[in-house]
């Protein structure tokens, strides 16, 4: 039930986003997230856009991430 | 599909699960609180990359199945209420009540009709003005939002035929008691999205009064091995704290809109989880100022209380005392086809997990 996917914003007509998820579209409200464009990542929940996907802390996640993996196991 | 391909990469999930056999020298016991969690860790076959002295458990954090058989029973008898239509997310129609259930009422003829979004429910409520519609309200912080900002669009547009049956719920009141009722846990993988909204600062009390540690997970399979490693780097040096692992959604303060319309449209009530039983101001109940969509102010029923469905251990499994395997009817006389229990019934509950992924 609280179950939110990646969605990508392909355009936005006054409260309501159209978003994708792979090839498939969704209309994702906007009432509970305000500063969405074109090109952002969105969490999709229940047809609600629940918060931004924000890139630069998703990359530094990744980095650590890859840190970890490169001193490899022992 | 990107933010999600990423965090499944079999690399780095290994790299992980090593780090934490690095530095994992303690029996742990941790409780993903999410269902959405229970169902990753099944699915991705968490608990074998892991160390033998991790240990991993379920905890309350499936709407559907912490959703007390009364509050069933009740939206069962609104379906009496004459030109009703019942409008509800598709998990909660096959729960058991005492009697019947949402998907027998249906078979039987009521007007009983899955949405996907709250706003579809709205929506129908304009198409059939002569009739009142209502809209069963379950889910904690991630869907309550979701719920008031309907609400508030149906007071805008004034809707006279939309009227909610709010069982929200919120989720530092349930930790707590788990904690008050002495469940044998070492820190909590706590629910991303309810974070998400709700920002960081509702676990405080569960670090300073429960010394337990608490880490904000994503739900893909790096994310909650990251989350393990956090928990047991605070657990090996005994400096348990809040941190979030899933920063590219949780920031600490939350969604101030999503907040700023929980707090406009609902109020705290005490309410009743299966399993937990009442559990004081944990629960979401409709203000004044909205009492005309609040269902049970418009039209009050009353439903008497019946008994848990015998055999079933729903209640010990949501507080991380027992697993499905300890319940005698799991995978014989309840299945997810045909289920004793609301554990069974959600894709997430605990016992509809263990037997999509049994062995
Ligand atoms: S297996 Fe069925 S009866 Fe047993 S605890 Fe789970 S839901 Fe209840």
């Amino acid at each position: 039930m609280c179950l939110a996917i990646p969605a990508k914003v392909v355009s936005i007509e006054g409260s309501s986003a159209l978003v994708k998820i792979e090839d498939v579209e969704y209309q994702a409200s906007l009432l509970l997230l305000e500063d969405v464009s074109p090109g952002d990542f969105i969490l999709l929940h229940a047809g609600f856009a629940i918060e931004k996907i924000d890139p630069e802390e998703a990359a530094e996640t990744m980095r650590l991430l890859r840190e970890i993996a490169s001193h490899g196991p022992q | 599909m990107q933010y999600i391909d990423e965090y499944r990469n079999k690399k780095l999930v290994l790299a992980v699960a090593g780090e934490i056999r690095k530095v994992s020298t303690k029996e742990i016991t941790l409780m993903e609180v999410c269902g959405g969690h229970t169902m990753a860790i099944h699915r991705f076959g968490l608990q074998a990359v892991l160390p033998p002295n991790i240990h991993l458990l379920s905890g309350p954090g499936c709407p559907v199945c912490v959703s007390s058989q009364h509050f069933i029973d009740t939206a069962i008898a609104y379906c009496d209420i004459p030109d009703a239509i019942i409008t509800t997310y598709g998990d909660l129609i096959r729960v058991p009540g005492s009697i019947s259930s949402l998907e027998k009422e249906k078979a039987g003829g009521h007007d009983i009709r899955i949405v996907y979004s709250v706003l579809e429910a709205v929506e129908i409520a304009k198409n059939h003005p002569t009739k009142p519609v209502f809209f069963l309200g379950i889910g904690f912080e991630t869907t309550a939002p979701a719920t008031a900002a309907a609400i508030v669009q149906a007071k805008k547009e004034r809707i006279g035929n939309f009227f909610v049956l709010s069982a929200h719920k919120v989720m530092p009141p349930a930790l707590m008691a788990l904690i008050e009722d002495g469940v044998g846990i070492d820190g909590f993988i706590a629910p991303g999205h309810v974070s998400a909204i709700t920002g960081s600062a509702i676990y405080d009390d569960v670090v300073t009064s429960g010394r337990l540690g608490v880490v904000i997970s994503g739900f893909e399979p790096v994310d909650i091995l990251q989350s393990v490693l956090m928990l047991v780097n605070q657990y090996e040096y005994g400096n348990p704290k809040v941190e979030i692992q899933y920063r590219r959604i949780v920031h600490p303060q939350g969604n101030k809109i999503a907040q700023d319309l929980l707090s406009q449209v609902f109020e705290l009530k005490d309410d009743r989880w299966r399993g937990l039983g009442v559990i004081p101001d944990s629960g979401l109940k409709i203000r004044k100022d909205f009492c005309e969509f609040d269902a049970e102010n418009r039209f009050p029923v009353s439903v008497p209380e019946q008994a848990d469905p015998a055999g079933c251990i729903c209640g010990s499994i949501l507080r991380g005392l027992k697993t499905p395997n300890d319940c005698g009817l799991f995978g014989t006389t309840c299945t997810p086809s045909d289920p004793v229990g609301a554990c069974m019934v959600s894709a997430e509950g605990t016992c509809a997990t263990f037997y999509k992924y049994r062995s």
